[in-house]
């Protein structure tokens, strides 16, 4: 079945209906695109997660958690609430960010559309 | 009943209904059905979201869990929201770009193969019948204390007028009921809350030392560990929560109705605002119905819990604020069940029978009533299991569904946008081991086998100890999608160049 798939995919480049995107894929642009993606995106999952897992392995393998923070209001508590704040801080870190990502990848759409047109 | 509940519970549920009549009418193309026509804003959306992901199980489940366990119950709070950091890093956009209709869609952008549909429309209607069960469940336990109905009766009541929803209005009509329901939800959870606070005379210190001792467990109330005493178990529950969300069909459905993945990023937004207020509030719920209702008027009212919220209403706000919150719950429940028949009857209307049975040839029309057939077969299977699942465990059935996306359906489509080398043969391993892992362990698990006679469904030992299996199924669907793809040849780098390109500009044919 794959077979089928690629001919009639190879059917559709020869005739000129379908953008080359292995060149799009392979430019400069894209993959520079990619690695910021990757160098903004990864380091911050890699600590959401950390810090995420890290309650439930504080709260069931230790107990220092449940000393008192603010009056009656134990340490773990605190943890579980910084977890919405940071959920929120980093939404928004995101989407500053994620504005700078949306110019670069119009100028690659720009550019796929153009070398579509020349081919 | 006091005709008071009566008369408000009526009134909101034909709200409802009058804007699933005006949506209905402008309902044209199969396009319009499965997705709005791509016409909602990302606020709009992102509110749609939040109705979608607020069901039973977060306004019943949780205020019940925190009533009952105190922070142990917190803990679905938290995984539920950070969820959506794992939506909006990984998921969202690159979906959005990808996607038609469906997940199947999405992940056949990269693979033209049946059988890959098959399996994808197999996990999401499983996804959606668990879900289903869950929110059919508490409807009735729902309807069952405020009427006095029998079990069967309310879950046949709530069942008809999904089928209803979904039958003449499609998803302009449930996103909209999603967002009028959203807003009254909140609307409930703030007046709550502030009544809680009231009581506490706005001082959170002093409330944190009244709930010490207004529980059974004492100061044990603020400690974790509660219910969930074995640590790998813990992990395993929290694993579920936290991936399962970037695989919900139903909510993954919601990033189609927007026009670009711009917009898609503003509805992940708006819906991570509204749903991580909604659940900071759930904690005032929980420590008000411990404090106000307590333990025991609780679990007379429902052995799960599931009634602290509406209870904790009636002491606050006496007759009125009980059918307001009673009413917005059962909308809720409608509304979030109706998204569900929804996408589970895409997937079957779409994928098994547009792309399968038809081969791709229906017309717009036949896949439309293929749709409503589904929807209403989709409706009735629910119905039916719900009625024996009747003892079973809200907040479970939810975990569980939420276990299943991430193991089945959260692997591929991460494999599908970020892996080059990802294949049809590694496609469809990943979903059938995450799929039956998770459905194989669960039936294995203490909530099946009870050593203790009415527990669960069966009297034993049980032979997996968690009752949610995800820290070994998730990883099992990843192992799986990877070893079925380096152990085929099958390898096709130039489809993942142009997905790679699409997922990631945005990039689209003019047709």
């Amino acid at each position: 079945m794959d077979m089928a798939v690629n001919q009639e995919y190879d059917k559709a480049r020869d005739n000129g209906n379908t953008v080359d995107f292995e060149k799009a894929a392979n430019s400069n642009a894209f993959k520079k695109l990619l690695e910021d993606r990757k160098k903004f995106i990864l380091p911050l999952t890699i600590f959401f997660l950390i810090f995420y897992f890290l309650l439930p392995i504080l709260t069931s393998y230790t107990t220092f958690l449940n000393t008192p923070a603010i009056g009656d209001i134990s340490w773990v508590w605190i943890f579980a609430i910084s977890q919405f704040a940071m959920t929120w801080i980093l939404c928004t870190i995101y989407v500053k960010k994620a504005n700078t990502f949306d110019e670069q990848a119009e100028q690659i759409v720009e550019e796929i559309k153009r070398g579509g047109d020349s081919k | 009943m006091s005709p008071i509940v009566i008369i408000l519970f009526i009134a909101i549920v034909i709200l409802t209904l009058v804007i699933t009549y005006f949506a209905a009418k402008r309902t044209q193309t199969t396009g319009d059905f499965y997705t709005a026509g791509g016409g909602l804003t990302g606020v709009q959306n992102g509110i749609a979201i939040a109705g979608d992901y607020l069901s039973a199980a977060s306004f019943l489940g949780i205020a019940g869990a925190i009533a009952l366990f105190g922070f142990d119950g917190f803990f679905y709070s938290i995984g539920f929201l950070i969820a959506y950091l794992v939506v909006l890093f990984l998921v969202a956009e690159p979906l959005r770009n990808l996607g038609k209709y469906t997940l199947a869609d999405m992940i056949n952008s990269r693979f033209d193969a049946k059988k890959v549909r098959g399996a994808a429309a197999l996990s999401t209607i499983t996804i959606v019948t668990f879900y289903m069960i869950a929110q059919l469940v508490g409807a009735g336990a729902l309807i069952q204390l405020l009427f006095g109905l029998d079990y069967w009766l309310a879950v046949l009541i709530v069942g008809v007028m999904m089928t209803v929803y979904v039958l003449f209005g499609g998803m302009i009509a449930t996103s909209w009921v999603q967002i009028v329901k959203a807003v009254l939800l909140m609307i409930g959870m703030i007046i709550m809350s502030f009544l809680v606070l009231l009581k506490f005379d706005f001082n959170i210190g002093q409330m944190f030392h009244d709930v010490k001792s207004a529980t059974v467990h004492g100061a044990d109330y603020l400690k974790p560990g509660l219910q969930y005493t074995q640590p790998l178990g813990t992990l395993s529950l929290m694993l579920a929560l936290v991936l399962g969300t970037a695989g919900l069909p139903h909510i993954l459905m919601r990033f189609f109705t927007v026009k670009d993945a711009k917009t898609a990023r503003s509805s992940v937004i708006t819906a991570t605002w509204v749903i991580g207020i909604f659940y900071v509030l759930t904690l005032f719920l929980g420590f008000g119905a411990a404090a106000f209702v307590g333990y025991d008027a609780i679990i007379a009212a429902n052995s799960g819990g599931n009634m602290a919220a509406p209870l904790l209403a009636q002491v606050l706000g006496g007759d009125i604020l009980f059918a307001f919150i009673s009413a917005v719950a059962f909308a809720t429940i409608l509304a979030v069940v109706a998204g569900l028949v929804l996408s589970g009857a895409s997937a079957f209307a779409h994928d098994l029978y547009g792309e399968i049975v038809k081969k791709g040839k229906a017309t717009e029309k036949e896949q439309m009533y293929a749709a409503r057939y589904a929807s209403l077969g989709v409706s009735v299977l629910a119905i039916v299991l719900a009625l024996f699942a009747q003892y079973l465990n809200v907040a479970f059935l939810v975990s569980l569904a939420f276990c299943i996306a991430a193991s089945a359906n959260l692997p591929v489509i991460l494999y599908t946008i970020y892996w080059k080398r990802f294949n049809t043969a590694g496609a469809v391993t990943a979903m059938l081991t995450g799929l039956f892992s998770a459905l194989i362990l669960v039936s294995l698990s203490p909530s099946v086998f009870s050593p203790v006679e009415g527990a669960a469904l069966f009297v034993g030992e049980p032979i997996f100890p968690f009752s949610n299996p995800a820290i070994i199924s998730v990883p099992l669907g990843f192992l799986g999608g990877y070893l079925g793809t380096i152990l085929s040849k099958e390898a096709d780098m130039r489809r993942f160049a142009e997905v790679s390109v699409k997922a990631h500009t945005g990039y689209k044919e003019e047709a």
